[in-house]
């Protein structure tokens, strides 16, 4: 009688986790594709304003980015008023037809005229420092801007 | 003896290693979401002529630096600045816009490749202000342009779409309909109701 009882007990088999990997690959995979890294450490504090007609920055021309805020927690070495923000470090206003010049350099003949410059300000920055910058792009001749904003209702801005 | 077949590699570690990049990948994905309102600036002249432009032709914006607005002299809420610009541009004054549903006004606008919005600001203007009211104006043009795209494009194959979704349209590479006309209706809107937007230093 005792050839033909199970060998085994008849507790509940383990779940088998040979597909486990496949499933953690698959979103490796999706996640490896969407990421962007980011490009810029932020030392100052960058909360976007908010506007409903926006368009899309076509990421098949070049990008460059320029940032401005009052200092971030931690950096208020630097003062309370708004400044700039070119690569990795803070800038002067004078800093920016070099800095344009150079992004300029590693890129494509054919893409120069095509680069286009995202604003990346603050929402209590003022006036006065984004007019500067314009200027300076202006003589940068980059007249290709995008202020960059968040999508959302633009009157809740003034809140 | 019998061969004896070679051991199997353990795998249960696979998903330790999968599950390490996964978590470092997730950490570092800002999912690119960038989008604002494109401007071009004006290049800078040597010799600036001065070109006579009419007072009736210009919409003046001015915020000042303690984020008011003044719209063509008067106080204006910024709630009410989409509409006037929207009548400002429609205007139609001397009869050649034949899309134009404006008063016909004589004192405004004369025809909405005529019409500039010059916006001025103040150092001290608030950068979000500045974006509400580009936002506002950028709004008035589209509100136009999507109300001629509905016009135009019933006649010529793209019915129920306005600018935004004709601009979308295009853009997008699955889009199936014929993408040379549609460009074609796009650039007769742009010229139709260019936008004029002038920033005063």
């Amino acid at each position: 009688m005792s050839k033909f009882k199970s060998k085994k007990d008849n507790s509940l088999p383990a779940v088998n986790t040979a597909s486990l990997p496949d499933i953690v690959f698959m979103l490796l995979f999706f996640f490896m594709v969407v990421t962007v890294m980011r490009e810029d450490n932020l030392l100052i504090e960058n909360r976007l304003p908010q506007a409903d007609q926006v368009e899309k920055l076509d990421k098949k021309y070049p990008i460059s980015y320029i940032y401005a805020g009052k200092p971030a927690k931690g950096y208020e070495k630097f003062g309370t008023e708004a400044r700039l923000q070119l690569n990795d470090k803070l800038a002067e206003i004078s800093e920016i037809q070099a800095f344009i010049n150079a992004e300029r350099a590693a890129l494509r003949e054919e893409l120069i005229p095509k680069l286009t410059v995202s604003l990346k300000v603050d929402k209590e920055a003022n006036m006065g420092i984004v007019g500067d910058i314009k200027q300076e792009l202006r003589k940068a001749s980059a007249f290709r801007i995008n202020y960059t904003t968040a999508t959302g209702d633009a009157k809740s801005n003034l809140d | 003896m019998a061969k004896r077949s070679a051991p199997e590699v353990n795998a249960g570690s696979m998903a330790d290693i999968a599950f390490l990049l996964l978590i470092f990948f997730l950490v570092t994905t800002t999912i690119p979401k960038d989008s604002g309102i494109t401007r071009k600036l004006p290049p800078i002249e040597e010799n600036d002529q001065d070109v006579v432009i009419k007072e009736k032709n210009i919409f003046t914006v001015l915020l000042n630096g303690k984020d008011q607005l003044l719209v063509e002299d008067e106080l204006m809420e910024i709630d009410d600045l989409r509409q006037a610009a929207v009548k400002f541009l429609d205007n139609g004054g001397d009869g050649t816009c034949t899309y134009c549903r404006g008063a016909k006004d004589p004192k405004s606008s004369d025809n909405p490749d005529k019409a500039i919005i010059s916006l001025k600001n103040d150092r001290q203007t608030s950068y979000a202000a500045y974006i509400t009211v580009q936002n506002e104006l950028v709004a008035a043009y589209n509100e136009l342009r999507n109300r001629r795209a509905l016009e135009i494009g019933s006649k010529k194959g793209f019915p129920d779409m306005d600018f935004i979704a004709m601009e979308k349209a295009y853009d997008d590479v699955k889009f199936s309909g014929n993408r040379a006309k549609l460009k074609e209706v796009i650039e007769q809107i742009k010229i139709e109701i260019p936008q004029k937007l002038s920033e005063v230093e």
